[in-house]
This record gives structure tokens, sequence and C-alpha cells, in this order.
């Protein structure tokens, strides 16, 4: 396990230091570590520092978020058809976003009201989930999740067309895709301290949710409180999920591909699944980001290669069926 | 009974024009129009500025209602035209029943003329009855649309006076470029949203003024994409525009200041410009004749050593001949204190 992992950490700073290389802007990898360690052409250094070491950073914490609280839904559903965006977080943020676009708010304003758009969207979901007061609680969850999910795109769907077709159709086509392609130190650092926030719980709750992969009977005759870690677990994935997609967009696909690869390799037990998730996770959106960034003349939407990419992807998980669930 | 024989008479009524004309529209359908045309709907915002230019009488309300800032810039009498919204283009809000209780003698979209539109257009036309004319919107084809128009709404000698202007235009611009080779040309990056990294293509019709006006587009990746794209920064500077256009005054107040784009050539000699957007947009926004501004403007920051004029005489000369407005001393410089904007040194 232990090999696994630092075997992949280190793949990840090779690829983390080969994305700084490439760009648009042609620099020799002489001129890129003359730049790190702060030399060389000034506009070389505003590359490297300005512009890709924070979208390799933001590629690395959103891949891991998206990731992460993918593993954290799948295990809780007990399901591996699960993505982060079950309970409306992402119909949330977009809505909060593109009512910030909307209202013409600068750029954090609207990372702000993404953020807690989505917080809302599923504090939502789970308030009308626990008055429903159905038996089956994930079922209820997960519909209660569809529509308000729904509820959110159809709001957004109001909200686009009455937008200023010229300025703000464009802006909010491009943010409902996701893109890193504006992304600034200045950016990162709030989000950082959140997805950390959100991470931790998930690390100290991995034996409860393990226990609770079991079945709520089994769970409840170990002594776990079910209600009370659903809710921990829910609000930790929620917060992490909700701070990168007001980074990022939204950016499908990666929270619901990547457990899966994480599952093939060291198994369900969501003590090892977490952090070999976040480091692939990492990985991927990493990858992706890179090639939305150099395969064209201009910015591919991230949404877009990750739908690309993850649903043949998606469809050949199918195939196989679910082996390798616990 | 006798009820009965006028109501059918009344609902045939529009089928019967008393006098009528074909007229060939720019998507080469045979439209029938009547003789006088006193009352057009705008089918999207392009073509209700068309309208406004060439016979404002006629027309029967704005797609989108006047904001405050532009008011000022359409004469009075039209300022407070019902908002009536769009047939094309994304969200089609205005309701076809609601033309109807119109009643304009004319539709008339302004803009792309490819079978979506033209099939949408036969549609509409036979739902309702009413005429339907597609004008082609290419930047190229101004003096043409403005003909044609100035047919249809029974003005002709007015479509022919503007599209002599727009030509004789084109014409001073095209005399400038005969002796500019394209390697010459200053190279230009439209920067569009708060944050300056969206733009448009080579070829789209939101920066076919950057082309017309004699600049070269530096996004341009050989015509394999077309329309609104993202950008990211690193392209930008890879790009190294020598000026920026923008009507995004957010962008315009950060540029100066934000490092990322320091090493900019447009940046460091202080050549970019933010365009006006009263009463309609002078670059794009919408793609119509409102862009004939924005072309003189930019011909006299693409070449200010060989464009002969006064953007201030211009502009005036510009607002009073195709938005009928006779602009005060005050107005004119509430216009232009946006185009006039200069870094700070």
């Amino acid at each position: 396990m232990l090999t696994l992992t630092g075997g992949l950490a280190l793949c990840l700073a090779v690829l983390a230091f080969g994305a700084v290389m490439i760009g648009p802007f042609d620099l020799t990898p002489g001129q890129t570590l003359a730049a790190l360690v702060g030399g060389g052409d000034p506009q070389a250094q505003i590359v490297i520092w300005h512009i890709r070491l924070p979208r390799v950073a933001a590629a690395l914490l959103v891949g891991a978020a998206f990731a992460a609280a993918g593993a954290s839904y799948q295990a809780l559903f007990r399901n591996p058809l699960v993505s982060p965006d079950i309970l409306g977080v992402s119909a949330g943020a977009g809505l909060g976003a593109v009512a910030g676009i909307f209202l013409s708010l600068p750029v954090v304003a609207i990372q702000l009201s993404a953020f807690v758009g989505g917080i809302v969207a599923v504090g939502f979901v789970t308030l009308v989930a626990a008055l429903v007061q159905n038996t089956d609680r994930t079922l209820t969850l997960v519909l209660v999740g569809v529509v308000i999910g729904a509820l959110a795109g159809a709001a957004t769907s109001l909200l686009k067309v009455m937008a200023d077709p010229y300025d703000q159709l464009p802006a909010i086509t491009f943010w409902l895709l996701g893109s890193l392609a504006a992304i600034t130190t200045e950016d990162i650092l709030p989000a950082l301290p959140v997805v950390l926030l959100g991470l931790v719980p998930l690390a100290l709750l991995r034996w409860r949710i393990n226990v609770l992969s079991l079945g709520d009977e089994e769970a409840r005759a170990l002594g776990i409180e079910v209600a009370r870690t659903w809710f921990l677990v829910i609000a930790s994935a929620t917060l992490i999920t909700a701070s990168v997609t007001a980074l990022a967009g939204v950016v499908g696909w990666v929270g619901l591909v990547i457990p899966h690869i994480a599952r093939m390799l060291v198994g369900p037990s969501f003590g090892r699944l977490l952090p070999v998730s976040v480091l692939i996770g990492a990985g991927y959106l990493l990858i992706v980001d890179t090639l939305a960034r150099t395969i064209a003349q201009v910015e591919v939407p991230l949404g877009i290669l990750t739908a690309v990419i993850g649903a043949p992807f998606f469809v050949w998980l199918l195939a196989r069926g679910r082996r390798g669930w616990s | 009974m006798r009820v009965l024989i006028l109501l059918l008479a009344l609902l045939a009524l529009p089928a019967l024009p008393a006098q009528a004309r074909s007229i060939t529209d720019s998507a080469g359908r045979t439209v029938e129009i009547p003789t006088e045309v006193n009352t057009v709907f705008a089918a999207g915002p392009p073509a209700s500025i068309l309208v406004y230019i060439l016979k404002p009488e006629a027309l029967t309300g704005w797609p989108r209602a006047l904001r405050p800032e532009e008011r000022e810039y359409i004469a009075e009498t039209f300022r407070d035209l019902p908002e009536t919204g769009r047939i094309t283009g994304r969200g089609g809000e205005a309701n076809l029943e609601r033309v109807l209780a119109i009643a304009p003698d004319l539709i008339i979209d302004f803009g792309s003329v490819r079978d979506t539109y033209t099939d949408l257009a036969n549609r509409v036309q036979e739902q309702t009855g009413i005429p339907y004319l597609l004008v082609d919107g290419r930047f190229e084809n101004t003096p043409q649309a403005l003909r044609l128009l100035g047919g249809a709404l029974g003005v002709p000698e007015r479509g022919e006076a503007l599209a002599q202007d727009v030509e004789a235009t084109f014409a001073r611009i095209d005399a400038i470029l005969a002796d500019t080779p394209q390697a010459a040309r200053p190279r230009v990056y439209l920067a569009r949203g708060p944050e300056g990294l969206e733009t448009g293509m080579k070829g789209s019709i939101n920066t076919e003024i950057i082309e017309r006006a004699g600049g070269m587009n530096v996004a341009d990746d050989g015509g394999t994409s077309r329309g609104l794209v993202q950008a990211s920064m690193e392209q930008v500077i890879v790009a190294n525009p020598e000026i920026i256009m923008t009507w995004d005054r957010n962008f315009y107040a950060s540029v100066f200041d934000n490092p990322l784009w320091q090493g900019i050539d447009a940046v460091q000699q202080g050549r970019v410009y933010l365009s006006p957007t009263a009463p309609f947009g002078w670059i794009d926004r919408p793609p119509s004749l409102n862009r004939m501004m924005g072309l003189i403007w930019m011909a006299c920051l693409l070449y200010p050593d060989r464009w002969q004029g006064d953007l201030q005489e211009d502009t005036r000369a510009f607002y009073k001949l195709y938005y009928h407005v006779d602009l005060d001393d005050a107005e004119l410089e509430r216009v232009l204190e946006w185009a006039e904007g200069r870094p700070p040194q």
C-alpha cells in the first residue's frame, strides 16, 4: 500500500513538472528551471509563476477534491454509480455562478456565489429528505437530490434566457462547461483550506465509512451513530465539491470514474481508497487540463474533455458488471 | 349567418393584400409584401437597428427595452417603444400571437441566412401570414442590405444614401489597405469578459470588423473554429497583440495594473482601447449597422497616420445621419469619454 501511494505520488510530481514545462509559450527545460528559481526572462517568469504554476496547482486540487468526494459518496451510498453531484451540489453551484454572472458581479463574488449555491442546494436536499422521513434514506436523498437539481437547472435556464446574449450568455456557457483558463493564485488560496477542511474529517471517519458500507443495521450493531456519520460525510464531501466547483466550473465525470480506478487498485476499504483516489484524481485532471490548454489554439472546456474521456470508460465499466464492490 | 360570413371575410383578409409586390430577400426567397410598409417587426436586435436607421417610424418595438444609459442616444419618439422580444436566435421569447396582435406589415431578420433561419422564416411566415424578409448580416453585405431594405420599406433614397456612405467608408479603408501588405497590418486582440480572456476567432461575425478595419485578428487557427472561444493568458502572451480592443470596463480598468498583462506589447505601448456601447456597441453587440461607427473609430486607431478624420465630428455626424439624434457637447463627451480613455501614465 505504502509503495503504491509513494509510487503514485512520485508519478504525480513528474507529471506536474512536465505540465509546468508544456504550453504555447515555448520554454526549454533549462529556461523553465531558470524561471522556477527566479531567474531568466521576465516574461518567462510571468508564464511560469503566474500562469502555469497556479493552473497546475488548481488542476491537482480540483481533481483530488472531486475524486475524494466521489469516493466518499460511493462508499456512503454503497453504489459505484454515484457521483459527487448526486445531491445537487453542481446544479446549485451552477445556479449560484450563473446568478453572479447575470448580476455582473466581480469574479470573486461569482466564485463565492457558486460556493454558497452548492452548499445551499445540498443543505436543502438533506433538510427536505429529513422532513420526508421515508424509511429508505438513500432513496429519499437521491430522489430529492434529483428534484432539487432539476429545479436549480430550470432556474439556471431561466437566467440564461434572460441574460444579455452578447456578454453574459457566453460567460455562462463557458462557466457551465468548466475551465481553469483564468485561474490565479488568488483564486486557489481561499479554496485550498476549505478543501482540506473537508478532507480531514473524511480521513478521520474512514473506519466508520467502511462500517457504514456494510449497511445501517450492521453499523448500528457496531455502535456507529449512523445518521450523524452520514451528515458528517455529506457535509465534508459537499464542502470539498462546492469549493472546487466554484473554482473550475462544472467539471463532471472525475468523481464518478476515478474512485473506480482506485477501487480496482486497492479494493473498497476506505482508508486505502481515499488517498489513492486523491492521487489518481489529481493526476487525471492535471493531464486533462494540460490537454485542454495545449491541443488547440484556444481553450477546450474541461467539461467536454472529461466527458469525452469519461463516458466510454464508464460504458466499459458497466459492461464489466459490478465486480470489485465489497 | 351574416356574422359568420363577416368573420370568414375578416379571416381571409390578410391573405388578400389589396396591392402587393414581390421582393427577393438575401436567402433567395421571393416574398410578397404590401406596396406600402408602415409597420415592421424586428426579429432580433440587429434587425431592429437596421429598421431604426432606415425608417424609425415603422419600428413596432425594441427586442429588448433600452437601458437608461442608451436612451439619450435614441431619438426621443422611439425611446419608449414596447419591448417585443426576439423571434430568432437563442431564446425566442416573442410570442407569435403577440406578433399577430401587433399585426406588422412585415417581419425582418438581419443576420445569418443559413438554412435554419430560412426555414424558421418560412415557418413563421406560413403560421402568421405576415411576410418575413431575411437580410444577410455579414459586414461586407451592409450596402446591399441597406438598399434591399430601403426598397422594401419604401425609402429607397435613404437606403441608397446610406449605402453610399458605407461604401465610401469601406473605400477609404481599402485605399489604406491597398498599400499595406498583410504582414504590416496591426495585430489585434479582441478582449471580452471581465478577465479579457474571451475572444472571437478570426472569421466569426463577432470580429469581422477587425479585418474590415485592416487589422489582423490574433485569434486565428486557420478557420477550424469560429465564434466565441476562451483563451488562456499564456495564449495571449504568445500572440502578443499590438492592439487590444474591448468594451468591458472592468477589464479595461484592470488591464494596466494586472501584472499578467504587463509584458504584452499593446499594454506597454498603451494601445488598449475601450469602445463605447451607447446606444449600441461600436464593435459588436449586436452585429448590425452600429459597427459602422466602430469601423471609423477602429480605422483611426489602427492607422493613426493614414486615416483622415476627427473622431468628434465623425461621431456627431454618424449619430445624426444614422441614429436621428443631435448630440449636444455633453452627450458627445459622454460617448467619447469611453473611446478617448487613455492608460494612466
